[in-house]
């Protein structure tokens, strides 16, 4: 255990320290909350749907932690390239236990930013529905978060270089963020895109928070947490394999 | 199984990545406590030879022992066995010295007040105690050469392995960096075993020597053994007899090595 919490505070140290890195954090998902949250507002509003910038914090919550915990595949590029790595790998402990505590560490510092997120927007006029519901909002957060940042260890793995895996980061998140109804509802999209989403797992992180926070749904609670503790599973099994297979 | 006195014992270590032969059939001993040292050009298969010791690469055959254990089949007995400094920088440059020793400590389950006076002893050692609380990038190349050697002796290792060790430092800190592998190697009877491309290092340190070239150890002995095998006066001489006066190529052979790569498998 003390290896995982040890590797675990590693990545919160480094996070902590780095703090240009908090602020390109957060910058992103605040000029989607105020450009889109007000820009298409009036449209929402008038389209009888409600307040838009209370729907999109849910999604842009998840979008943060997406695009946060899939970082984390880069810091383990960068521990390659740093040499860390080989003295992780010839110490006498298990892999998954160097994996474990990586991808906690990169999840953990994923959920920081977007509960930063979640706490400006409360400045912007954001209002919970119901703030003991809010405990499920983190939880599927914190799911989502793990799941993700073991999946981008296992991409980390096997990518040789930091360019690779910018392509490879790219072309998984920007699909995964835009095809979940992050932006917009899935009752009224077309057919096509509704099977989209309804493959994607991100659909169903970001519904169950929008259920726990705003309490709109599309699928249901309980789908949302099969789902995504599937998902989750799937993901850290791959993070792990893959990791067992890294080269230094 | 290896002989008694022997902490390393290789015998006829191959290691192919693809169609690329890095480290042909090679066979040697190193004895308990002895200052040993791989000498041989750049691309001769040093550091792949360093890498199967230290498990971060499988051998496509032969065995390797250290410290009793087969390399292969008892990683973690073999892991606990060494200590190591990479050829490049291995450090967390975000974190401090003195957390990065903490680090290590932990992945050798070393803990509580003992480790602590380790740690500080350590980096005394290596003239760094003073700086423990700042962040690594701010370390010069040779304080963070000495902070390795230091992480390196933490778990006291059997054996120290030293990759191209003083490779880009100048001449007062590769002195002071010999002073304290030569004290640790006296204080604690600790066998060291280094790979260099620096005959004037190889014979001012080392016990013994062993030359590798295109993979295969083509000469072993002390320094005078050396020159007498090759009829020669100095150690450079009887290297050059040995090893050629070309100059080798060794972008083909990383090229190809880069190629192979996904044939090869590493150590899991």
């Amino acid at each position: 255990m003390k290896v995982i919490y040890i590797l675990w505070l590693r990545q919160l140290k480094r996070f902590i320290r780095a703090r240009s890195r908090i602020v390109g954090a957060i910058g992103q998902p605040l000029l989607f909350l105020l450009a889109l949250g007000y820009g298409l507002g009036s449209v929402y509003k008038r389209a009888g749907q409600g307040n838009y910038l209370e729907f999109l914090v849910p999604g842009i919550m998840a979008q943060t932690v997406l695009f946060a915990a899939m970082f984390y595949g880069a810091m383990i590029m960068w521990d390659k390239q740093f040499g860390f790595l080989k003295e992780t790998l010839v110490a006498p402990v298990s892999r998954l236990k160097i994996m474990i505590g990586g991808a906690l560490g990169g999840a953990t510092t994923a959920v920081i930013q977007g509960v930063l997120v979640f706490i400006i927007s409360l400045f912007l006029g954001f209002k919970v529905d119901n703030w003991g519901l809010l405990i499920l909002a983190l939880l599927i957060l914190c799911i989502l978060s793990v799941a993700i940042a073991s999946f981008s260890s296992g991409i980390g793995s096997f990518v040789e270089d930091m360019q690779g895996f910018q392509a490879i980061n790219q072309f998984l998140v920007f699909p995964l963020f835009f095809l979940s109804g992050a932006l917009y509802p899935l009752t009224f999209v077309p057919n096509w895109l509704k099977i989209i989403a309804a493959c994607n797992p991100m659909s169903y992180a970001i519904d169950g928070m929008r259920d726990a926070m705003i309490g709109q749904t599309h699928y249901g609670m309980t789908k949302d947490f099969v789902v995504l503790i599937i998902t989750a599973i799937v993901l850290i099994a791959f993070g792990a394999y893959r990791f067992k297979h890294i080269e230094a | 199984m290896p002989e008694n006195d022997s902490i390393i014992t290789a015998i006829d270590v191959v290691k192919k990545f693809g169609s690329v032969t890095a480290v042909d059939k090679i066979s040697f001993e190193v004895k308990k406590g002895e200052l040993f040292a791989f000498l041989g050009p750049n691309g001769a298969g040093k550091s792949t030879t360093i890498k199967m010791l230290t498990t971060l690469l499988r051998p496509t055959g032969g065995t390797l022992y250290l410290n009793g254990f087969n390399v292969v089949k008892n990683q973690d007995a073999v892991r606990k066995s060494f200590g190591i400094v990479f050829q490049d920088p291995s450090l967390d440059v975000e974190l401090t010295g003195y957390e990065n020793m903490e680090l290590h400590a932990v992945f050798y389950g070393l803990s509580g007040k003992l480790t602590r006076t380790r740690i500080e002893n350590l980096m005394e050692m290596v003239e760094l105690w003073d700086h423990r609380n700042r962040p690594v990038k701010y370390y010069s190349g040779g304080m963070k050469r000495r902070l390795e050697v230091a992480r390196a002796l933490l778990h006291h290792p059997h054996v120290l392995f030293l990759d191209e060790p003083t490779l880009g430092l100048d001449a007062q800190t590769r002195n002071l960096f010999w002073n304290y592998i030569k004290k640790m190697n006296r204080d604690e009877n600790m066998t060291v075993f280094f790979s260099t491309h620096y005959i004037e290092e190889a014979e001012a340190v080392a016990e013994r020597i062993a030359m590798i070239d295109y993979g295969k150890i083509v000469a072993l002995g002390t320094a005078n053994e050396l020159m007498e095998q090759t009829h020669t006066k100095t150690l450079e001489n009887a290297y050059l007899n040995i090893t050629g006066h070309s100059v080798r190529d060794e972008q083909i052979s990383a090229s190809q090595t880069w190629h192979d790569r996904g044939r090869s498998r590493s150590m899991r």
